[in-house]
């Protein structure tokens, strides 16, 4: 039991430094979240009902971002603005590339599940007289969100592990808290196997969460056929 | 040096790395696709404590983090006396995690597949496997196509992170030029460029592999 207590006990003394990089990976799994995620209904509903130049741009932007490796969108968004003379932070460069990134991939959902939704609720709401601003707000994407949460879910799940490559950039977060531990320490195994555990959690969490959110809005009698 | 030139100058350097990029990837999906089919088939035919495992490892691989398992792989292992090079850690680390994932893909075509169908095939007097390998798998191997071509893609993109280990791949030569002429911005637009032509090759060659093997009124209903 000798080593075992002496792991944990180097846990203990550094929980401090593992707590201070999980806030600061919350934080940066938050705010990119969020920003795709708001960003994704702006382009899912500019793809479906936008004039063409502007479906196709942001088909193309969608397509890009899920296409290029998140490590590469991070050292673009990283190196790339000093190159024009804008000094951009670690945290902001990675919260940037990764929101981007999520907004790529959330269109794709989003964008199915307006196309799930059907085109007569559209019409039948602007002939009532609403603008279209209005019915796409208050018809379509209520409808969108609540489709669109399982899959939103999975991509939750997927993309927050993400945050753990913004070490790479210099964000120090949880990861490089415990690069920092094991440089004094010489214990990986330790270290990684409770920052796994950690995001773990994390991941767990959320996905109950987005679970919870399903139940809670579902309308008896508009789920979607399965 | 115009952005051009210097691309073109690079670029044999860079196709070294794509080599590398292409060998983990294709290795990793190799143990990926084994570790799967034994995984779904684990999971959902065999004894109590192989279901316990097999969920136990899809949960484990999918919950954390590729690149804290890559460390935990490369870094955490030789403390219990595994050694691995970088680039066996790599495709080790990639196959067992896409392994996971498929596993799930996979299980999900497999329960698309009506049951009375390996009830027909054991009565007719087929084996269990016999009847898993000749009726049920070759369906399930057809819908779990897109997925799959997915997850391959998903993979070849992380590989990208296979430099923070070590693996001589196409960012870990990207970002030693990168290093060398001191142009980050232009190194990594050229090498996204080639990850995107990578990404479209292999997701139009796999529509086309969709269509070659489809079996006219068996496709999947949508």
């Amino acid at each position: 039991m000798g080593p075992i207590l002496d792991q944990l006990t180097i846990l203990w003394n550094n929980s401090d430094a593992l707590l201070k990089g999980l806030e600061v990976t919350l934080e940066l799994g938050f705010s990119f979240f969020a920003l795709g995620f708001v960003l994704a209904i702006l382009i899912a509903l500019g793809i479906v009902y936008g004039p063409k130049y502007m479906s196709s741009a942001f088909s193309g932007f969608s397509w890009i971002f899920r296409s290029l490796p998140a490590i590469i969108l991070l050292f673009i968004f990283y190196y790339g603005p000093s190159k024009v003379g804008v000094n951009i932070s670690p945290f902001w460069a990675a919260m940037l590339a990764l929101g981007l990134r999520h907004a790529g991939y959330q269109t794709h959902y989003f964008r199915g599940a307006i196309q799930s939704i059907g085109t007569g609720q559209l019409e039948a709401a602007r002939s009532l007289g609403l603008s279209l601003p209005r019915s796409l707000f208050e018809v379509i994407l209520p409808q969108m969100l609540r489709f669109s949460l399982p899959a939103s879910a999975n991509e939750y799940a997927i993309t927050i592990k993400d945050t753990s490559l913004a070490f790479s950039i210099g964000v120090v977060e949880i990861l490089q808290q415990g690069n920092y531990i094991i440089a004094r320490e010489y214990n990986p195994l330790t270290i990684y196997i409770t920052i796994a555990i950690i995001y773990w959690i994390i991941t767990r969490a959320g996905t109950r969460f987005f679970a919870y959110l399903e139940n809670r809005y579902m309308v008896p009698g508009f789920e979607l056929e399965r | 040096m115009g952005f051009l030139n210097y691309a073109w100058e690079i670029l044999p350097t860079l196709a070294v790395g794509v080599k590398f990029t292409m060998i983990i990837t294709a290795a990793s999906m190799g143990l990926a696709a084994v570790i799967a089919v034994l995984v779904a088939l684990g999971k959902m035919y065999g004894p109590k404590p192989v279901q316990a495992f097999c969920s136990f490892y899809i949960e484990l691989f999918r919950g954390t983090p590729l690149l804290v398992q890559l460390f935990i792989i490369y870094y955490g292992l030789p403390e219990v006396g595994l050694n691995f090079t970088s680039l066996i850690a790599a495709i080790v680390g990639f196959g067992l995690n896409s392994g996971a994932y498929q596993a799930e893909y996979l299980r999900g075509a497999i329960q698309s597949i009506k049951k009375g169908q390996l009830q027909a095939a054991r009565s007719v007097g087929m084996s269990f496997l016999e009847s898993l390998r000749t009726i049920v798998l070759p369906q399930a191997f057809r819908r779990v196509i897109p997925s799959w071509s997915n997850d391959v893609i998903y993979t070849l993109k992380y590989t990208s992170v296979a430099f923070m280990i070590g693996a001589q791949e196409l960012t870990s030569v990207g970002k030693i030029l990168a290093g060398r002429f001191f142009r980050f911005t232009d190194t990594f637009i050229v090498v996204g460029v080639i990850y995107l032509i990578l990404v479209y090759i292999f997701s139009k060659s796999v529509d086309k592999l969709e269509k070659t093997l489809r079996i006219p009124g068996f496709e999947m209903r949508e």
